[in-house]
């Protein structure tokens, strides 16, 4: 009699997404409905999805779901979080969303200590739109509004959220976590478990940053793409739990 | 100059230049994006070139404050939900009397909506674009050509009113490519911006870019100013085109932008079937050519007023015929565009003496 | 003469190049012209089409429901736009990606296997140029020497591309005469 060992979670709905080959959004989607599943939270979750690639997240979970405006998903997050504390509250966000645009929205939830979950999605560019700059873009990279390579002396350095949220002094679970190697997808699953542990429990506002990739605008093939993560962005986006409600931080 | 295949909003960037614009401040948003990401090419070309992609529509709008206070030409670009942040901005450089262009090409609303072409915010640019009394120019262009001359224009009466001016497109124009010739503009005698806030040296009165008057009295006389302002452009800077109005028609069609040129095929087709249709196409928006419209009215028994929204500037159409002609209106919206067999399916019904479909 | 055309196949087979090399052919030999491309969600699923009219006389409506032109590049293309040809219209296919045909008469229908052709050449991905000639040939739409020139200007920054486009070209504007 054979087994089945390998089946779609319940969690994820039954569709083909719209994601190109080689995008992390398809498996960072799994993880969270794998999540969902096996904290047996289905009916009581509710998602926020973003602007930006996942903007059609709420077609691939079988679960309810919000469309925020751009940016804003921490902000509706936090209504309905705090109209229904029994609800598991998930954001979905990519770092034009969150990052840019969506900045003040994403530090003040976390300094009030919403008790929510943020999925982050870092692909270091806007995918949705085209591939335009963001404010996570690496620099030199050339993209469709940087084409001579980000300029950090006219724009800066590529912000790190994780350091810049584990700044404050509200306490929350922050890490960061990478798509681009199966081991690595097993620690983003293992995060992004905690993540929702912890808020099952009521403790604190959580937060799990997944460096990803974007092959379409970065103009690589997929396996180029995985390479790109471990090579270029690792080294200036460390992996590692910033904070956590014990205090206890480790990172990579 | 030769003519050059460009795309609406590359043609739309390079005018912007060619006006002499040093500054651009904006975020990226579907169908507008060609924009910025020519002149992130284009502006560090330039001597004092500046282009800055802001981290949201409510930065941008501010940057823009701030170079038009100091006394730059200066624009942004952006549709829908991108608008909708700018319009607190807005409302502060219109209430401190700054010069700046927006470009607007109009995707399908409320909300996130979709990114293909619509008119659906004809209310907002005409109307509602911010808090307070205050208004600001809107220039509709039908052609690519056009888009790239009403851009230049646009500087020249910003800073000849001292008030924001918006180009208001949609994702056709934006997206298509037409041939197009940059042509070199007459020098526009304006008046020096003794206003701007360059710098103090005791020569002049401190300059002070705002727009609190906590005195209501102030603050009525800064809203009779701008009006005053509104006035002057119906009398002196009304756009229209008239298409096939020589002769006699019994319908005359009311559209701008996009839509216009689609009806102008449904007049060459009605023509070569011997019935013929006249056009009225706005290319002022606000303010609105109300006479204009009510003179070539009067040969015509109905008004058919045809836009890519469920009916926004049917409003200025009724206000202009001040119930001289019956009117009736067909829209689509959402994205889809108007065929001109859709059209003329109504013109005929309107010529049965039929009431149109709403859609 | 006013020569409406969609061009339609997967991104990345050059269906957006093949249009605007038409309108930048028009725009040389001093015609009215227009190309607007498909955008939006369907972008990312993978196809992607374009419209180009060129007229002797001023464009009004650059939507185009019922072309009088219609290639197709791939099969999903075939079944989307097919029908749209108007009557008398023609039809042109891409027989190396496209197994099947239309079943309209009211049309002409031709066929350019124009990948093979271009893998002769030695590069697959000329193969929207070999549609071109062909389709050239075909219609007379412009000059075919127009399109060679904008092909040699076009890729004035990639000397190594002029030959290979040129020679295609050539190839499927030879077989469709
Ligand atoms: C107010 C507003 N501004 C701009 C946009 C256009 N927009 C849609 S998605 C997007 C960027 C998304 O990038 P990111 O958050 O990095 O997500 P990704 O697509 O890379 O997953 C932008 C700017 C919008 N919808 N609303
Ligand atoms: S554009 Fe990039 S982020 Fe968007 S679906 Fe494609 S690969 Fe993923
Ligand atoms: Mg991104």
């Amino acid at each position: 009699m054979s087994k089945v060992v390998f089946k779609r979670p319940k969690a994820l709905a039954d569709v083909v997404t719209h994601y190109c080959p080689g995008c992390s959004h398809g498996i960072v989607h799994r993880i969270v409905a794998e999540c969902i599943d096996e904290l047996g939270i289905q009916e009581r979750t509710v998602g926020v999805a973003p602007v930006g690639c996942s903007v059609l997240a709420y077609n691939y979970f079988n679960v309810d779901f919000f469309e925020a405006s751009h940016g804003r998903a921490p902000a509706v997050a936090t209504g309905a979080k705090r109209a229904r504390p029994d609800l598991i509250v998930f954001a979905y966000q990519g770092d034009g969303d969150l990052a840019s645009i969506g900045m003040a929205e994403i530090v003040h939830a976390c300094n009030r200590g919403e008790k929510f979950t943020v999925i982050f999605i870092n692909n270091t560019v806007y995918g949705m739109t085209g591939g335009q700059m963001a404010p996570t873009t690496m620099p030199g990279q050339v993209t469709t509004t940087s084409p001579y390579g980000r300029d950090v002396n006219q724009i800066g350095w590529p912000i790190r959220m994780c350091e810049l949220l584990s700044s404050l002094k509200t306490d929350g679970f922050i890490a960061r976590t990478s798509a681009h190697s199966p081991a690595e997808i097993i620690k983003t699953k293992k995060a992004i478990k905690k993540a929702f542990e912890l808020q099952v429990a009521n403790r604190c506002f959580t937060f799990v940053e997944v460096l990803s990739t974007c092959p379409t605008n970065w103009g690589m093939m997929p396996i180029q793409a995985q390479k790109r993560i471990e090579e270029e962005l690792l080294p200036y986006y460390p992996l590692g739990v910033f904070k956590s409600p014990n205090g206890d931080a480790s990172k990579s | 100059m030769a003519k050059v295949l460009m795309k609406g909003n590359e043609a739309l960037a390079e005018a912007a230049i060619m006006a002499g614009c040093k500054l651009f401040f904006g975020y990226p948003i579907t169908p507008q994006n060609e924009i910025p990401e020519y002149l992130s090419r284009r502006l560090p070309q330039v001597d004092g070139g500046c282009y800055l992609q802001a981290e949201s529509e409510v930065a941008a709008a501010n940057m823009l404050y701030g170079a038009a206070g100091v006394g730059e030409r200066v624009l942004t670009s952006s549709s829908g939900p991108g608008i909708s942040l700018m319009s607190e901005g807005l409302s502060y450089i219109a209430g401190a009397q700054l010069p700046v262009v927006v470009v607007n090409m109009v995707r399908g609303g409320p909300g996130l909506g979709g990114i293909l072409p619509a008119q659906s915010d004809y209310y907002q640019a005409t109307r509602g674009l911010g808090h307070g009394d205050f208004r600001v120019l809107v220039l509709a262009p039908s052609t690519v050509q056009e888009a790239a001359d009403l851009v230049m224009d646009a500087f020249d009466l910003a800073d000849k009113y001292r008030s924001p001016v918006m180009v208001l497109g949609d994702g056709l124009i934006g997206q298509m490519m037409e041939p197009v010739e940059f042509k070199k503009k007459e020098k526009v005698e304006l008046p020096p911006k003794t206003w701007a806030a360059t710098g103090y040296k005791g020569d002049r009165e401190r300059s002070i870019i705002n727009s609190l008057y906590l005195d209501p009295l102030e603050l009525e006389e800064n809203s009779w100013r701008l009006k005053a302002r509104y006035d002057a452009m119906g009398r002196d800077e009304l756009r229209w085109e008239l298409t096939n109005c020589e002769g006699d028609y019994d319908v005359l069609i009311t559209a701008y932008g996009s839509t216009a040129r689609i009806c102008k095929t449904v007049i060459e087709t009605l023509k070569k079937q011997g019935i013929s249709v006249g056009l009225f196409r706005p290319i002022t928006l606000f303010p609105y050519p109300y006479k204009q419209l009510r003179d070539a009215a009067q040969k015509a028994k109905t008004v058919f007023c045809v836009e890519m929204s469920t009916g926004q500037m049917l409003d200025d159409v009724k206000l202009a015929l001040e119930g001289s002609r019956p009117t009736q209106f067909y829209g689509r919206t959402g994205g889809i565009i108007p065929t001109p067999d859709e059209i003329i399916g109504q013109i005929e019904k309107i010529l049965k003496g039929e009431e149109v479909d709403k859609r | 003469m006013t020569t409406e055309l969609i061009v339609a196949g997967f991104g990345g087979q050059g269906v957006l190049l093949f249009g605007k090399f038409l309108a930048l052919s028009g725009l040389k030999e001093e015609k009215e012209v227009v190309w607007i491309p498909s955008y939006g969600p369907e972008m990312r699923g993978g196809t992607c089409n374009c419209t180009v009219v060129v007229s002797d006389d001023p464009i009004g409506s650059p939507i185009i429901d019922a072309p009088n032109t219609v290639v197709v590049m791939n099969k999903p293309s075939l079944t989307k736009f097919g029908p749209r040809v108007s009557s008398d219209g023609l039809l042109l296919i891409n027989s190396s990606l496209i197994d099947t045909t239309s079943d309209r008469t009211d049309i002409k229908i031709e066929t350019v296997p124009a990948n093979e052709i271009a893998l002769e050449l030695g590069n697959g991905r000329a193969a929207n140029m070999v549609a071109l000639g062909a389709y050239i040939a075909l219609t007379k739409a412009v000059k075919f020497d127009t399109v060679l020139d904008v092909i040699r200007e076009s890729f004035a920054k990639k000397k190594e591309f002029i030959d290979l486009n040129l020679a295609a070209a050539k190839r499927g504007y030879e077989l469709a005469s």
